[in-house]
């Protein structure tokens, strides 16, 4: 009954001045409106360069490196004798093929550990594109069509075809855009590769390969393991690459490591790989956050500017409610309400305002060489963002009106009816 | 009923004023007291001392067996609300709310009671002075006479055991005035509530059972 009283002042003083309380609210709607909008496009973009590097990018990639022998003969020859220094000049790196050693021993023991979500080898070979007389530098790396749309979201960069395509057609190839430009080839045509041992291959285009990152997309084309094992002469145990995609991509470091001294073998994990990225990131959402923040608290203080005038305006009725036995208390739990009800008013409408201009930003075109298959910018809608800021309209109404409460609640009605 | 004891209290700001000396006196249920005295004789201020308004001074206050001392500002209010009402020169509505909440306000905070109950309640204490066909008008809509009336309306709710008024006939007219006073007549011979009146209307005054004469602070005759 009592707590039911002062919410009734409360709300008689709110909507007695639509105004002003509209405008303190729409300060609130603002703030949360700008911070759900800011958040979940912000989040939204995050994600999908999450997905440009993050989700096609191996956790781990294990491969061979060209490098000179650790120890050099002569270091083992002397290894136990402290007196003798020697010095080499010109050391050479050793003649080692790509080819990964035991590959079959490391996949099946990869495949084993329970760290590991999933398992992509893959085949490296150079290649020359060829159109009449014109050689074009070029990359072409066999895949397993399949396993590389399961992990590493292949199918985001295959335009005009689909890595099922590729499954189907042994003699297919997935064109990098860039080579298919330079060679005037489209889908469904065949393109004459030549490999640095001077075999001849033709295959058929079955999809463009496009990262949006030019130097990529000017080398690099797909095919399957098969056809790159046949075209460059090896035999089918034949691979260069193992990508690795793990369950907590936080372990990769540790794991790689760990490949690296049981394997004796070269491999780098997605941190290492990409330091940058995780900065940027970082940094993005410091700059969201930032953004938001500042934005309620200038709604906070625009409660508080309304609320301090109000008191002001209210004094003898604040004296009144004093006279007929409210307590200080009371007075100052009127003046709270009324913040509250103004924060929770602004707050859901800063939850619909945002939740329109996200969908707005959601369903606006957004087109990108990079990804080929995004057709709208990506918005994140997570739920979580609508109750932080709902609970943020609260908290910070709650405090902008906890100073002008707390000064109602000691003003000393005597002095005010006494002063007329 | 209302005793006090050798009330003393000072101003310091700017200089040292004496304002309320040694104020002793007691007033019975059921009486109509009125006290008088030119300004500044600190008439008012023995009024919101009694009131519990005004907490900073010397002395004892007791009402019944309750002394104001004793207890914090809390207790205060709920004391002020349950067995207090108060009477202004300047009829003191909230403007926002109908004649009707205004009355209600001071039971719907003390809470005894349903709100149907305290309805019914506020609409008997409007006819009984005679105003209960503008309940559902704004505070801002009605008379300064009937405003006035509203206010007893107010004061009564909660059927205090004493109403004090500071000038409540002051701003009205003498028509208004004399309806003001026989309300407060009908109320200590009726209902046997308390009044205590300050007022500068000898006229009013004269009327009351027992007037309290006051003079720099002091009780000259009581």
């Amino acid at each position: 009954m009592r707590k039911n009283i002062l919410l009734k002042i409360a709300k008689t003083h709110v909507f007695a001045r639509k105004k002003q309380s509209s405008i303190a609210a729409l300060g609130v709607t603002f703030g949360i409106g700008t911070f759900i909008t800011l958040m979940s496009f912000m989040t939204g973009l995050n994600g999908l360069l999450d997905g440009l590097i993050l989700n096609r990018t191996p956790h781990i990639r294990i491969y061979n490196e060209v490098k000179p022998s650790e120890k050099q003969p002569i270091e083992l020859h002397y290894k136990n004798d402290s007196k003798v220094t020697h010095v080499i000049h010109s050391i050479k790196p050793r003649n080692t093929q790509a080819n990964i050693r035991n590959n079959r021993g490391i996949l099946n023991a990869l495949k084993r550990d329970k760290r590991v979500k999933g398992i992509t080898p893959q085949v490296s070979a150079r290649v020359f594109y060829q159109s009449g007389s014109v050689l074009l530098n070029g990359n072409l790396i066999g895949i397993d069509p399949l396993k590389e749309r399961e992990l590493f979201n292949f199918h985001q960069y295959v335009i005009g075809g689909t890595p099922e395509d590729l499954k189907h057609n042994q003699n297919g190839i997935i064109l990098g855009a860039g080579v298919a430009k330079k060679l005037s080839l489209h889908v469904g045509e065949y393109v004459p590769l030549v490999t640095p041992e001077g075999k001849n291959i033709k295959l058929k285009i079955v999809g463009l390969f496009q990262s949006g990152l030019a130097e990529v997309d000017n080398i690099q084309s797909y095919a399957n393991i098969k056809t790159a094992q046949i075209a460059t002469n090896r035999n089918t145990g034949y691979l260069t690459d193992i990508h690795l995609k793990l369950h907590d991509i936080n372990i990769a470091p540790k794991m790689s490591e760990e490949i690296n001294r049981i394997f004796g073998i070269n491999s780098i994990d997605i941190q290492k790989a990409n330091a940058q990225f995780e900065t940027g990131n970082g940094i993005r959402n410091l700059i969201t956050y930032a953004v938001s923040i500042t934005l309620l608290v200038v709604a906070g203080f625009g409660i508080y500017n309304i609320l301090n005038m109000l008191i002001y305006e209210k004094m003898n009725d604040i004296a009144i409610l004093k006279a007929t036995g409210f307590a200080g208390s009371d007075v100052q739990r009127i003046f709270i309400y009324q913040a509250l009800i103004i924060g929770s008013v602004g707050g859901s409408m800063g939850l619909i305002m945002g939740l329109g201009l996200s969908y707005l930003i959601s369903i606006s075109p957004f087109e990108t060489e990079a990804l080929p298959t995004i057709k709208t910018f990506p918005v994140n809608f997570n739920y979580l963002y609508y109750v932080g800021g709902a609970a943020f309209a609260i908290i910070t109404t709650f405090f902008a009106g906890f100073l002008p409460a707390r000064k109602a609640s000691k003003i000393d009605p005597v002095e005010i009816l006494r002063g007329q | 009923m209302l005793k006090v004891k050798n009330i003393n209290k000072l101003f310091y700001d700017p200089v040292d004023v004496h304002i309320l000396k040694n104020v002793s006196f007691e007033m019975d249920e059921g009486e109509f007291v009125s006290i008088m005295g030119k300004s500044g004789c600190g008439k008012s201020t023995l009024l919101y001392i009694l009131s519990t308004m005004d907490t900073s001074y010397e002395g004892e206050v007791w009402l019944n067996d309750q002394c104001y001392s004793q207890l914090s500002e809390k207790d205060l209010a709920i004391l002020r609300n349950e067995h207090i009402g108060f009477v202004f020169q300047f009829h003191y509505l909230l403007p926002e709310f109908t004649v009707l909440d205004n009355v209600m306000m001071p039971a719907l905070k003390l809470g005894y009671k349903t709100r149907k109950e305290i309805e019914a309640n506020a609409y008997a204490k409007l006819g009984l002075l005679g105003i209960d066909d503008q309940a559902k008008k704004k505070a801002t809509q009605i008379s300064g006479g009937q405003k006035q009336r509203v206010a007893i309306a107010r004061a009564l709710i909660n059927n205090p055991k004493v109403i004090m008024g500071d000038e409540p006939t002051g701003n009205l007219d003498s028509k208004n005035a004399q309806l003001v006073f026989d309300i407060f007549k009908n109320l200590t011979e009726e209902i046997n509530t308390s009044l205590l009146i300050v007022t500068h209307d000898e006229d009013f005054a004269s009327k009351t059972d027992r007037v309290i004469h006051m003079a720099d602070g002091e009780i000259i005759s009581k």
